[in-house]
């Protein structure tokens, strides 16, 4: 019982802190694709992948005292920023030691942009296509953030940073 | 005439108990109405579980996908046509898109997702796109026809405004089930005036926009779906069902797994064991099988598997008691430890249930907020969000109400037998 809550707990703890609901977001699905075991079903929506699911888990876990969200006041918009009480780590020893793999994984994620996630989560989205198509989805998804080519090589490359180190 | 803009001789009409008559004139939609695919989703409930609460929920998804085209269908056809903001070309596409929109659902939806971690909207797209007669009828409008389609339900559409038609919080998917499940469970929630929410529609650039003249009936539209959502779909009772369906799934699954010898080999659930799903394993399943499934788990050997596959069939559900997981996470774990002491398994026995909704939400930038706000279109033509405007909006946007239910079989912990003292004295912890 509360396997997946505390799966999600673990992961914000092994990031220390996550900024931002959208990054954590584009976090745990890119985690997902890389065949790390959450559960949580996302759907495309306006930043990309989302899921309602994720939502409520971390606003239940702040609910429960598991995590702290904060917020900062940007002047045109606030952001959350996440991490774990004692009581969640406490909490969090339930799932046993995580993937080797998992804390390398959000590393990596957690130094770069939310910006920066969604693209690589809506690249992600789309890896059924071949790589132009992929572009092609994100320029027509994503036309108003205007991605740059060298945001796209990034992209793309990271992916494939990522693909070494994910669950094969 | 291309095959896109071929009429029937005739209108084909279908009567419907929620907008009375359902109107096709398009050979598209008539021929992609008789492939194997789409009359599939006769055999596939709306509402699930839910007739075991509301004995007349039993209307399918192929009635609901019915509703939904032709709500569009009016949009398109008496509101939108004519109007600058409005590509005609786009007719043929949000039509199909609507009829097909649920074409990937399984028998039992979300218990059945959750238990193979399958996605419906993946299967939908697979469907259409995939060597299916579906398919064979889309394509024949154009090559790149089914993916058109493919891209409107899975929201990746080009133009958001033919999305918006079939996916945002004001949407033809949403007026079809609030006012179609509310029909067939016989609730009185679940009206509102969709004749004059379809009347001051008026589309804008990647959107659908209210008229100020209607907001009275989307606050009606609103508090409709606030009302169903805490009276029919999170029905406790149903939960119960929906958690029992879950578990039976799951322990059949479990079994299979540890080569567990079955008295009628579950041949239409192998590939779902075995996680090797070919998209005609997916279609071959719908909820008339799984039913039958049930009643021959009935006499399996397992006891968990037959007690479970008993329960749903013979309508035996758990009982519940609501909890606060931030309060009681303590007593959960003491409860689980006392189940496995008294011999009952807690996988299977100790259920926790969530139920939550969010009736309205506006946006909030450079934040993640996935809704759509509803927009209206005042008389200067200015676009204003619906809550600046409504105060019974205004008090329930972005509100998510949450509730909590532990599921248990009240019935075992009452028998009399071994362990009666443990037992009795868990149910006291339950019942607090």
């Amino acid at each position: 019982m509360l396997e997946e809550h505390a799966k999600v707990v673990q992961f914000v703890s092994l990031a220390g802190q996550v900024t931002g609901r959208k990054k954590l977001q584009k976090m745990v699905y890119i985690a997902k694709k890389m065949r790390f075991p959450f559960q949580e079903k996302y759907q495309f929506h306006i930043y990309g992948p989302y899921s309602e699911e994720l939502t409520l888990r971390v606003e239940e876990l702040c609910n429960m005292g598991f995590l702290t969200e904060e917020k900062e006041d940007k002047g045109s918009y606030v952001q959350y920023r996440y991490a774990v009480t004692a009581e969640g780590t406490s909490f969090s020893t339930m799932l046993g030691k995580q993937h080797d793999k998992l804390p390398e994984v959000i590393n990596m994620m957690n130094d770069r942009s939310a910006r920066f996630l969604e693209l690589v989560s809506t690249l992600l989205y789309f890896d059924e296509l071949t790589k132009e198509e992929q572009i092609e989805k994100v320029h027509v998804v994503k036309g108003k953030l205007n991605f740059t080519e060298d945001e796209l090589t990034d992209a793309f490359e990271f992916i494939a940073q990522l693909a070494t180190v994910s669950i094969q | 005439m291309s095959y896109a803009t071929a009429k029937l001789e005739e209108e084909k009409v279908f009567k419907d108990p929620v907008h009375r008559y359902i109107h096709v004139r398009d050979q598209v939609i008539w021929d992609l109405i008789g492939t194997r695919e789409f009359q599939r989703l006769r055999r596939i409930k709306q509402l699930g579980t839910t007739y075991l609460v509301f004995h007349g929920a039993e209307h399918s998804r192929f009635n609901h996908s019915l509703g939904v085209y032709e709500i569009v269908r009016r949009m398109v056809d008496d509101v939108f046509k004519g109007r600058p903001e409005w590509d005609e070309s786009e007719r043929l596409v949000v039509l199909c898109a609507a009829l097909l929109h649920d074409l990937g659902h399984g028998p039992f939806s979300h218990a059945f997702e959750h238990v193979f971690d399958l996605d419906h909207e993946e299967f939908t797209r697979h469907i259409i796109m995939g060597d299916t007669e579906v398919n064979q009828v889309l394509s024949r409008v154009a090559a790149n026809f089914p993916l058109k389609v493919s891209n409107v339900i899975a929201k990746t559409y080009e133009n958001k405004q033919v999305v918006s038609m079939i996916s945002s919080q004001i949407d033809a998917d949403r007026m079809d089930y609030l006012q179609r499940d509310a029909y067939y469970t016989g609730v009185s929630y679940g009206h509102f005036d969709m004749e004059r929410i379809l009347r001051v529609m008026r589309p804008r650039e990647d959107q659908v926009v209210i008229k100020s003249s209607g907001m009275h009936a989307v606050e009606d539209y609103i508090m409709s779906r606030y009302q169903m959502y805490w009276q029919v779909y999170f029905h406790p009772v149903s939960r119960s069902a929906e958690v029992i369906l879950t578990k039976i799934l799951h322990r059949a699954k479990a079994l299979s797994e540890t080569g567990y010898k079955f008295l009628h080999e579950p041949t239409h659930f192998q590939a779902f064991f075995d996680k090797n799903i070919e998209l005609e394993d997916y279609l071959a399943l719908d909820e008339s099988i799984l039913l039958t499934y049930f009643q021959l788990w009935m006499r399996e050997a397992d006891p968990i598997l037959s007690d479970l596959s008993r329960r749903f069939v013979n309508r035996k559900l758990f009982n519940y008691v609501e909890i606060d997981p931030a309060k009681d996470y303590q007593k959960l774990r003491e409860l689980e430890n006392l189940f496995r002491k008294a011999g009952i398994d807690p996988q299977y026995y100790l259920v926790l249930d969530s139920s939550s909704d969010l009736p309205y939400d506006f946006y909030r930038p450079g934040e993640e907020e996935e809704r759509l706000p509803i927009h209206l279109l005042m008389p200067n033509d200015e676009i204003r969000e619906l809550s600046r405007s409504s105060d019974i909006v205004d008090s329930i946007s972005g509100k998510r109400r949450t509730d909590h239910k532990l599921y248990f079989p009240e019935d075992i912990l009452l028998e009399n037998g071994k362990k009666k003292t443990l037992r009795k004295q868990i149910l006291e912890i339950l019942k607090g």
